[in-house]
């Protein structure tokens, strides 16, 4: 398709066999496969450069320290970060939250003040802010999430009225759908609000530009981009960053320590504290530089290729019998496919249950996730309990489709009554 | 589709078709305990009727859920139903015995043997049932061959034990 090459064969998890067939990877919204590129740049940090990081007087230390910081320039170029002190590197796109919270919401929120999100949130970005209103008595607002999937804004200009931080998520994670964030974040800054993105979705599958998103703080994770499990970043603009309190404390993120206190380094190592996952940091530039050699727009026109096909074939072979949640238009969406099989339309009664789906794709060599995806409040909005999502990315290709779609045929065999 | 047959029995099947008790009672005098697998959003609703004698009169079963947590919560209360307190918390015993087999040795190299699928496996006896014979809960063995579903089939007995403890304090 869109790739020049075969992109699949760059993916040694994916020459494995399950159950007797070969494997068809479709749950990448949960977590991305590793190209060899990124598996050997690890390994070859380990085998040549390894040493602890920002304290060696040694060349070895140095050249470790190279690698690190090497690897927080590509994230800065790959996102067109202003600035390379602006990327914070944590433990995943939760701790991400957890530090925008903790940190600047510790420092700016008090009783009464509002943070606006969305009932299409991941609940790395809702539980945050319940614990912060459990603590601080801050209030949470939720945008509604329409029938078609997208956010209902009928009622935006009320919701951010006096609201101090709207945090949104740039793409689902069940839906696929993708939010107008440059749209949302001038809103909130109108309203006085300061911007927040979880861009844990779109990052790995969409051209990412935070300054033409107009955000104030975007949080991703690693390893949905074919970088490894470890590693997340936390993009902020850089007077929020050095205005910012600490967030855990120790060695890495101090300049000075004496008996009656400390005094924090500068940013971003001031977020950074303890040895951090330097091997982690070079995967994640390995694969930057990988989906940079692929090109961020061809991804995503595979992708909507792909989308296109997988509905368009779906729909075809199970007609009524499937249900795709999410925007109709392959092009207004991400690569995330939510369905519920079975039954007729409406009612619930009659369909096969994700769990059980998803084991008989399983017996076919097909991953797909069952369950509510991190995602409880808007499960309640689509009326599931859980649904069956199967998930794109660059290694996927027609024959996935193709075998996601026969595997149905057998789920509908075995439980149709 | 090979591999499944152990896990969908034509039993299983048919409780998942046709759950038994199926529904509500009202409360008091019954009491209800509710129990969720937090890791696909599985509910099951237990409601029993426990008389001064301590025999399970009533029970019921509400919720929604997988093909396996709703058989297996349906072949428990066809099993409870009209046993006492004591021999409901026996079989609950003997049950989560045979589904955690696996889960205390996931390290294994996978084998029936090694999962203890064989004669040493512990045994549910049911004494005097009427509709549900020793068979359909043995129909539940094969779900230890896949350790993400053994909370599927664990679920509705959890909550039977909630239920019980209920019971007994009211």
């Amino acid at each position: 398709m869109t790739f020049p090459r075969d992109v699949k064969a760059d993916f040694p998890l994916l020459r494995q066999r399950f159950h007797d067939t070969p494997i068809v990877y479709l749950d990448s919204a949960n977590t991305s496969q590793k190209p060899q590129a990124v598996i050997d740049a690890m390994g070859c940090y380990y085998e040549t450069t390894n040493a602890n990081v920002h304290r060696g007087s040694y060349e070895l230390a140095v050249r470790a320290t190279d690698a690190l910081e090497g690897a927080r320039a590509k994230v800065a170029g790959f996102i067109n970060a202003p600035s390379t002190s602006e990327v914070v590197f944590t433990k995943n796109a939760t701790e991400g939250m957890n530090l925008l919270s903790r940190s600047w919401g510790g420092a700016n929120l008090g009783p009464g003040d509002a943070v606006v999100i969305s009932e299409m949130e991941h609940h790395a970005n809702i539980v945050p802010w319940h614990m912060l209103a459990a603590e601080k008595g801050i209030e949470l607002r939720w945008i509604p999430v329409d029938a078609a999937g997208h956010l209902d804004l009928t009622e935006l200009d009320r919701l951010l009225d006096g609201a101090k931080l709207v945090s949104l998520t740039a793409m689902s994670n069940v839906l696929g759908t993708l939010n107008d964030i440059p749209h949302l974040a001038e809103a909130a800054h109108a309203a006085g609000a300061l911007m927040a993105v979880d861009a844990s979705q779109y990052v790995p599958h969409l051209a990412t530009d935070v300054q033409a998103m107009g955000a104030d703080f975007v949080i991703f994770t690693g390893h949905k981009m074919l970088g490894p499990m470890g590693i997340g970043v936390l993009w902020a603009r850089a007077e929020l960053l050095d205005a910012m309190p600490p967030f855990l404390g120790g060695g890495e993120m101090i300049l000075q320590v004496t008996k009656e206190g400390f005094t924090t380094n500068e940013i971003p190592w001031k977020f950074e504290a303890g040895t951090p996952m330097v091997a982690e940091a070079v995967g994640l530039g390995a694969a930057i530089d990988y989906l940079n050699d692929l090109g961020m727009d061809n991804v995503r026109r595979h992708e909507v290729e792909l989308t296109a096909y997988a509905m368009r074939t779906l729909t075809e072979t199970h007609g009524d019998r499937i249900t795709i949640h999410g925007p109709s238009e392959p092009a207004e969406r991400g690569g995330v496919l939510s369905f519920v099989y079975g039954g007729d339309g409406d009612d619930c009664s009659g369909t096969v249950h994700p769990h059980d789906v998803a084991q008989v794709l399983d017996q076919a060599g097909v991953c797909v996730r069952a369950g509510h995806h991190c995602a409880k409040p808007l499960m309640g909005v689509l009326g599931a309990n859980a649904t069956t999502r199967a998930s794109l990315y660059v290694y996927n290709d027609e024959s996935d489709i193709d075998q996601l779609n026969a595997a149905l045929t057998a789920a509908d065999d075995l439980f149709s009554f | 589709m090979s591999g499944l047959e152990d896990l969908y029995r034509e039993i299983i099947l048919d409780h998942y078709r046709s759950p038994r008790n199926r529904g509500e009672l009202e409360t008091p005098p019954a009491v209800r305990a509710d129990g969720f697998n937090p890791l696909c959003g599985d509910e099951i609703v237990v409601y029993i009727d426990v008389d001064d004698s301590g025999t399970i009169n009533e029970v019921a079963i509400g919720g929604q859920g997988c093909s396996i947590s709703q058989s297996s919560a349906s072949m428990m209360s066809a099993a409870i139903k009209g046993k006492t307190v004591t021999d409901a918390r026996r079989l609950i015993t003997a049950f989560k015995g045979l589904m955690s087999i696996h889960e205390t040795d996931i390290g294994g190299d996978g084998s029936e043997a090694e999962m203890g699928i064989d004669d040493q496996a512990p045994h549910i006896s049911i004494d005097n049932t009427d509709d549900v014979s020793l068979g359909d809960l043995e129909a539940l063995r094969g779900v230890v061959k896949f350790p993400v579903r053994i909370k599927c089939a664990t679920l509705g007995w959890n909550t039977l034990a909630q239920a019980l403890d209920e019971a007994s304090v009211t």
